[in-house]
């Protein structure tokens, strides 16, 4: 079962770099932005993945915190850099 | 004995349904030709691709303390991915980005 955690722990990386592409590429700063959303989702899943690889039970408290953290970055670029002023 | 190899596969079984998700997802945000769409392609991966991880992780889990902190992660990532797909869409649509359309193309 080792193997197939592992295999979608690198399937998790190979996401991320295809948000670097979409980061690369991405016309408006909205674009870049829906990358970097994608990186926070994938890092809670690695963080999940790797507790459970490694036997860290502290890791899933962690991923709490990243998947409130995701949230925050979302309305704070949408309140202060992008569509400011303008609801 | 038996019991341990019916978690593995159904675990297993999940953890590929998330893999495929994610792909999926990462694939669209790459291929779709504006945000509107890309948007659903993002939060495909977050909602299906977190929740069969953390529904294959919660068939392995301990103890039922460390289920429902699974689940609660769950619930955080929709929240987080429904309230960010929902301000962006909107955003986007006040700051006068153009919905793609085939004609348009």
């Amino acid at each position: 079962m080792r193997v197939t955690l592992e295999a979608l722990a690198v399937v998790l990386l190979i996401a991320a770099g295809m948000g670097m592409i979409r980061i690369a590429l991405g016309p408006t700063s909205a674009d870049r932005m829906l990358a970097s959303m994608l990186f926070g989702t994938v890092g809670v899943a690695l963080t999940l993945v790797l507790g459970a690889l490694e036997d860290i039970p502290a890791l899933v408290d962690m991923a709490i915190v990243f998947a409130i953290l995701a949230s925050v970055t979302a309305v704070a670029f949408v309140e202060r850099a992008w569509g400011a002023g303008d609801r | 004995m038996t019991l341990d190899l019916v978690r593995d596969i159904v675990s297993g079984a999940l953890f590929i349904g998330s893999a495929f998700f994610f792909i999926a997802g990462s694939v669209g945000l790459i291929r779709f030709p504006d945000v509107y769409s890309r948007l659903h392609a993002l939060t495909k991966a977050d909602n299906l691709g977190v929740g069969l991880l953390v529904a294959g992780l919660a068939v392995r889990a301990d103890s039922w303390v460390m289920a429902l902190k699974l689940l609660l992660i769950w619930h955080l990532v929709l929240l987080a991915s429904a309230t960010a797909c929902h301000i962006f869409a909107k955003a986007a649509l006040v700051s006068g980005v153009e919905p793609w359309t085939r004609d348009a193309a």
